[in-house]
């Protein structure tokens, strides 16, 4: 624990639960997790869609819509629980301290507007009011910290291209100073050329502002280009979070190992290997650990409590019964002889 | 020279746009394309590049939906342009597509095995139930999925993955010739991708289908295609061997690409920064030159005169840059005049 005692949470999330109502019983799409983003730092969070990560993001920003509802959980940013306070306190929130690029961020410009009515939008709702003219440098400074040429501020989206626009929602989520930034699959639907340029700007931007960022996404080529630590989500939990050299050198968790072995290289031609989706009911998730179905290692214990989040020394935190922590504080492999409990 | 399945010669495709004041601005999509796929064996064909690099518009041309401007397209020795009925019909049953969205070719409304009544309805494959749900049972085996799994489900039950392969099944039951395949993996968590592109790979090994597989995803074709075209604003950047071009990229349109597919491997970053023109110039040259010439880092003059066609490199490597021009043995690859010199 001695790397993360050092540094500072900016964001503490404890048991979130979203749970989204169907009339066969609750889907527990995020169901109990835990994590800390530390102050300046990049999280990815990583797995397969319907995860709950998209999810999880709705939740700590409350923007949880029906049939969904936060069913548990603490959401702690600068020591306050977001999830006590009143509508109107977390919407004067949102943007100035929590800002968020949505998935497909490049059709969530809306088309009537020009770009700098759209950022402008952003400052006057909590700043109140100003008139365009006042706040037309500050309009061209955002757009030049995400490398946009200022010739474009008075442009529509349909002008503009994807990475463009990707990066027009950049600048709006920086344009109150937020303390924590989420990019939802932010550079999902680019280029691999416009990607990288885009994936740069917000790794430029998090290092001129200090700001901290949780990167939601499936590429784990990406992940490893950008994040510093990363939570693994498999059905709506945590199974592993480790710094991201850890996890690419040693993932613990099964699912891990299979997410980054199913990574297609482009060093070396390997055999494929295959899996399937989640396969379980996520109304009725099995008893016991979340991924037994699927776990080429799964054991009796497995199928009866759900294994306990262990933290070694470098902070690579793991639920999983194949390992055990040594006196020492490492996690080792468990002797469990399959059947046993 | 091998029997060809399906050849292209200079394919040629323009889209014609009226711009402000009467101005006519063509959009080239599709520039004097050949290619030859051999009857044997089968092989998987890569159309890499980014959006608007004319990929799409290949698959068109090759299903019928698109008529070029120029060239041809060769099936099993007869010129499409020119077919009768009869072949046109046993071309639409060799020639079968998977599409990009696995969410959208399915009716909701319906089963999964309306899909698969369709079209053992349509092509008269079965003459009665038990043989066709037989022929069901084993187009779905050969993707992995068992009848009793997925057939009485509805689409919204099953996961991307397994939806893009009931779609393969679905093309395989017909048993074609070839698959376009455009961006079949595209939708599909990265996970999931590896399933997908395993059936592709036995449906060429065991059954001998062949694949054209478009994808703006260099990694996976890297995995399991045997040739690539990488195209670039409609013409061709480089092409030959997969696994050479992408070990060693000589056109430098390709090495950015190549260079810019985020390593998995936290010690290895992306080296220095790039940029990209502004949006104007980067169609300035469409008519004159090599249309890369507003990014290429190693440009020069000569590339504004004149398009470079494709100089030979080595043995199936073959790159669209003056660059190479002098390569000892390297002489350009015959190409017919381009249509757009012509008209």
């Amino acid at each position: 624990m001695t790397n993360q005692d050092k540094q500072k949470p900016v964001l503490t999330v404890r048991n979130l639960c979203v749970y989204y109502e169907t009339p066969k019983g609750d889907i527990l799409a995020v169901d109990g997790i835990n994590f800390e983003l530390f102050e300046g730092e990049t999280l990815g969070l990583v797995g397969e869609s319907g995860c709950g990560k998209s999810t999880a993001a709705m939740g700590i920003l409350q923007l949880v819509v029906e049939p969904g509802r936060i069913a548990a959980g603490e959401v702690i940013l600068e020591g306050k629980n977001l999830l006590g306070l009143p509508e109107e306190e977390v919407r004067q929130m949102r943007w100035v301290k929590l800002a968020l690029i949505p998935q497909g961020a490049m059709n969530s410009l809306n088309p009537t507007m020009t770009v700098s009515a759209q950022i402008k939008d952003v400052i006057v709702a909590h700043e109140g009011r100003h008139a365009l003219k006042d706040i037309k440098p500050r309009i061209l400074d955002l757009l030049a910290t995400v490398g946009l040429p200022g010739r474009i501020v008075d442009m529509f989206p349909h002008e503009l291209s994807g990475g463009m626009k990707q990066r027009v929602c950049i600048a709006m989520a920086i344009a109150m100073n937020p303390a924590v930034i989420i990019a939802d699959e932010s550079t999902s639907a680019l280029d691999v050329v416009v990607q990288r340029i885009v994936a740069q700007t917000l790794l430029k931007v998090k290092e001129q502002l200090g700001v901290s960022m949780i990167m939601i996404g499936h590429d784990m080529g990406l992940m490893a280009q950008m994040v510093d630590r990363v939570a693994v989500m498999y059905a709506g939990k945590i199974v592993e979070i480790a710094p991201v050299k850890a996890l690419f050198a040693d993932p613990k968790h099964p699912y891990s190992q299979l997410l980054i072995e199913s990574v297609p290289s482009l060093r070396e031609r390997k055999p494929l290997r295959i899996t399937e989706g989640i396969t379980h009911d996520p109304r009725n998730p099995p008893p016991g650990c979340i991924f037994q179905l699927r776990c080429p290692h799964v054991m009796e214990q497995c199928r009866q409590v759900a294994p306990p989040m262990r933290t070694n020394k470098a902070g690579q935190q793991v639920a999983c019964y194949l390992y055990d922590q040594s006196e020492d504080g490492e996690l080792i492999h468990a002797r469990v002889a399959p059947g046993n409990t | 020279m091998p029997e060809s399945l399906l050849e292209i010669r200079n394919a040629t495709k323009v889209y014609k746009q009226r711009g402000s004041g009467g101005t006519r601005k063509d959009v080239v999509a599709l520039q004097n394309f050949s290619l030859d796929i051999p009857k044997n064996p089968a092989s998987i064909i890569t159309i890499a590049g980014e959006s608007g690099s004319g990929k799409t518009t290949l698959a068109q041309v090759i299903l019928g939906f698109v008529r070029l401007s120029s060239g041809q397209i060769i099936y099993d020795g007869q010129d499409m342009s020119n077919a009768n009925p009869a072949q046109l019909k046993n071309y639409r049953r060799q020639v079968q597509a998977v599409f990009q969205d696995p969410f959208g070719v399915y009716n909701p409304f319906y089963r999964v095995e309306h899909v698969f009544n369709t079209v053992i309805h349509n092509f008269k494959l079965a003459s009665d139930k038990s043989k066709a749900r037989s022929m069901i049972e084993e187009a779905l085996n050969i993707v992995g999925l068992h009848g009793e799994d997925v057939l009485r489900k509805y689409p919204h039950q099953l996961s991307g993955g397994q939806r893009q392969r009931i779609m393969m099944a679905r093309a395989y039951m017909v048993k074609p010739k070839l698959i376009v395949a455009d961006e079949p993996v595209s939708m599909v968590d990265s996970s999931l991708r590896a399933t997908i592109l395993d059936v592709m790979m036995r449906l060429k090994n065991d059954a001998g289908i062949s694949f054209v597989y478009i994808t703006h995803d260099l990694s996976t074709a890297y995995q399991i295609g045997d040739k690539i075209f990488i195209l670039y604003q409609g013409g061709v950047a480089e092409t030959g061997n997969t696994v050479k071009v992408i070990d060693h990229p000589k056109h430098p349109y390709v090495q950015l690409l190549v260079s810019s597919v985020p390593e998995p491997d936290p010690d290895i970053k992306w080296e220095g920064e790039i940029t990209l023109p502004p949006e104007e110039e980067m169609r300035s040259s469409v008519n004159s030159g090599c249309r890369f010439y507003p990014r290429c880092p190693r440009r020069s003059n000569r590339c504004l005169e004149a398009q470079p066609s494709l100089y030979h490199i080595e043995d199936e490597h073959d790159a669209a840059c003056f660059l190479y021009e002098s390569v000892p043995g390297g002489k350009p690859v015959p190409a017919a005049k381009s249509a757009l010199e012509t008209t």
